[in-house]
């Protein structure tokens, strides 16, 4: 248990790592610099901006320095805005992580039921309709989703404003976020869970007299579970990068906004502290769901 | 003496013997005969599939609709007198109401000219905020889109199948040491470097590619094929190596072995025809998510660059103006919905149709 944990940790570690280094060497494969946009000022404010900066050392050296300061916590200073890119970070992270969070709970909540539903009332028109809609929202990319929603209940409808500072102005975006992952936690739900009611210790179940919702819900649930478990990584994975383009179509001041305002922008320190960030998140979900999954069920053997 | 014995005594058959005693058989009757024929033609693995794929409605109603797809933005810009770029003008004028107009309505000079008799094409999907036709550029837009899926997942295709034959056949050292740079790649966030890898690649490339016979096909699609080279193979590759591994160690494999079948003849006739489905079944699914991969890059404005429009970048821009025009994002984005909606169902129908281990 142990040994594996540390394989995976370790694993974790260098994929974080190589992250750093395509980042920082990416960023500088690119020609141009950040004081070369629009007005480009004199050679000799330049010099001493990137003397200020740290850009006129080699390369190696900036690599080692920036390796540094982020093990420290510090991602440096925003070329644009001047403001410190962790303040930055984690002012834009909270409302991702609410946006997130809420989407995550709704995705798993309505998947299981959804998934549950089909599964019970098996090529009815219950399981039709689900089937239907879910085939129809997983292929349809979020972003289109986002403005549909954002045309039909704001706009046309006029039920949720488009501007507001309240909880409610989540409404839109949650469920822009939670549409695509909820179809296929309810796709996945479906069919482990035909998988499972066709097993023999539910037959033992039924014929011992168990209550049918009893069955489903304390035998066949338990072991569907575990593979929307595994799912979580990629779904974390998948909400972070949706919110990118849902935060943008819903005006939201989070992370995912920061980030396409900083690679339209060349803003370098943000973008590579914007996507170590998210990364480590992202990879450190999937650790997660990985441990859990072995953690719950027992027939998993560590290796 | 022994020898002579043996000739001189009858023949005795052992109980164990194969030899037939011809007496106890008599010849078939013709209607014992007629029986022994095939009635029905024999199927190949391919004709079966292809049988069971035209039986499943929702697959076969998909390819109709792709195919319907790709005889439109082939043949209708042949017909539709505008250009993708091209900002319309009356009698060499440029018209102030052209621009927004909705479905089948034209701009004030324009129905001048049709009330003076003149003859005009009719602006079936309106006209986008610069006066330009939107009907042919929501078509090169679906062209754009679905050239980069087939061909990002051909790359991705061709570059798994490689990797992933070469690891899964040799097998060993060199097997884990590929392997191990599969699970890097894999184990990155993907997303997030294909947003990173197309920004730096498109800058890098501009300069380089300039004037070459790469700079016609645009630094745009160049680098998203280079992005969907470097990351999404990897998922092939393991695919393609788990298939090879499982099918090497099987008694036909060993047989063709024993009678000396050498290792190209191993791959190619009794190796990659096991596989062959799995791997075209999730080439087929792989479009679908290249499309919506190229779509979300140019809606954050990192895919396919203007004036070159992509469903991605059309949707984009109709966010300006969503109330007045709407149409302008239902368009486009129906389109992809009806693309990868197709896709997926015709890749659900071939893997039902195609995957030995679900065929019944």
């Amino acid at each position: 248990m142990l040994r594996y944990f540390l394989k995976r940790l370790g694993l974790a570690l260098v994929t974080v790592g190589l992250i750093m280094t395509i980042t920082f060497w990416a960023m500088n494969a690119v020609p141009g610099g950040p004081f070369e946009r629009e007005k480009a000022p004199e050679p000799r404010v330049k010099a001493v901006l990137e003397a200020r900066y740290g850009l006129d050392k080699p390369i190696g050296q900036q690599f080692v320095m920036y390796v540094g300061n982020v093990l420290r916590g510090d991602f440096g200073i925003s070329l644009k805005t001047g403001r410190e890119i962790t303040t930055t970070i984690l002012t834009g992270f909270k409302t991702s992580a609410k946006l997130g969070a809420m989407a995550i709970v709704v995705a798993v909540f309505f998947g299981l039921i959804f998934g549950m539903t089909a599964a019970l009332f098996r090529n009815r028109f219950p399981d039709r309709l689900i089937i239907f809609l879910t085939t129809f929202f997983v292929s349809v990319p979020s972003f289109v989703l986002a403005t549909l929603l954002l045309l039909v209940f704001s706009i046309t409808l006029g039920w949720i404003p488009v501007w507001s500072a309240t909880d409610r102005h989540m409404l839109l975006p949650v469920i822009a976020l939670a549409l695509y992952p909820m179809s296929y936690i309810t796709r996945l739900t479906k069919s482990n869970l035909l998988d499972i009611l066709g097993q023999d210790y539910i037959r033992t179940a039924r014929a011992k007299g168990v209550a049918g919702w009893l069955i489903v819900v304390k035998h066949a649930l338990r072991n569907a579970l575990i593979p929307v478990i595994t799912y979580l990584g990629p779904l974390t994975a998948y909400i972070l990068t949706g919110s990118l383009v849902v935060e943008t179509v819903f005006t939201l001041g989070g992370l995912g906004r920061e980030f396409i305002t900083a690679i339209l922008q060349r803003d370098y320190p943000l973008i590579m502290g914007t996507t170590i960030f998210l990364s480590v998140i992202m990879i450190g979900m999937t650790l997660l769901s990985d441990l859990i999954y072995k953690i719950v069920d027992p027939r998993i053997t560590f290796s | 003496m022994t020898d002579k014995n043996m000739q001189d005594k009858p023949f005795k058959k052992s109980p164990f013997s194969m030899q037939m005693d011809l007496s106890k058989f008599e010849l078939a009757s013709d209607s014992e005969k007629a029986q022994q024929d095939v009635m029905r033609e024999s199927t190949t693995f391919f004709r079966d599939g292809i049988r069971r794929l035209s039986k499943n409605y929702l697959a076969m109603g998909s390819l109709i609709v792709l195919a319907l797809i790709v005889l439109l933005i082939t043949i209708a810009p042949v017909f539709v007198p505008y250009g993708y770029e091209e900002v319309i003008r009356v009698d060499g004028k440029r018209d102030r109401s052209l621009i927004n107009l909705k479905p089948f309505t034209w701009s004030e000079k324009e129905q001048e000219a049709i009330d003076q008799g003149e003859k005009l094409f009719p602006h079936i999907m309106g006209t986008d905020d610069l006066g330009r036709d939107y009907f042919i550029r929501v078509l090169y837009g679906t062209r754009v889109s679905l050239i980069v899926g087939l061909f990002a997942s051909l790359i991705v295709l061709i570059i798994g199948l490689l990797y992933g034959s070469i690891s899964g056949y040799l097998g060993g050292k060199v097997d884990l040491f590929m392997m191990r740079i599969v699970d890097m790649i894999y184990s990155l966030p993907d997303m997030l470097i294909v947003i990173l890898l197309a920004v730096v690649l498109e800058d890098a490339l501009k300069e380089r590619i300039a004037g070459t016979i790469l700079a016609k096909v645009g630094v745009n699609m160049i680098t998203l094929f280079i992005v969907f080279g470097l990351l999404y193979w990897v998922s092939m590759a393991r695919l393609v190596r788990g298939q090879i591994l499982s099918i090497k160690e099987n008694e036909f494999v060993l047989a063709a072995k024993a009678s000396g079948a050498s290792t190209g003849r191993i791959i190619k006739k009794h190796i990659l025809p096991n596989c062959i489905s799995v791997i075209f079944i999730s080439t087929a699914l792989q479009v679908p998510s290249a499309i919506f991969t190229e779509s979300y890059l140019s809606f954050v404005q990192l895919g396919v660059k203007v004036p070159m429009p992509s469903l991605g970048s059309l949707a984009n821009a109709a966010r300006n103006g969503l109330q007045s025009f709407p149409f302008k994002l239902v368009f486009p984005s129906v389109m992809i919905g009806l693309i990868v909606l197709s896709f997926n169902l015709l890749g659900d129908g071939l893997r039902d149709s195609f995957d030995p281990k679900l065929r019944k």
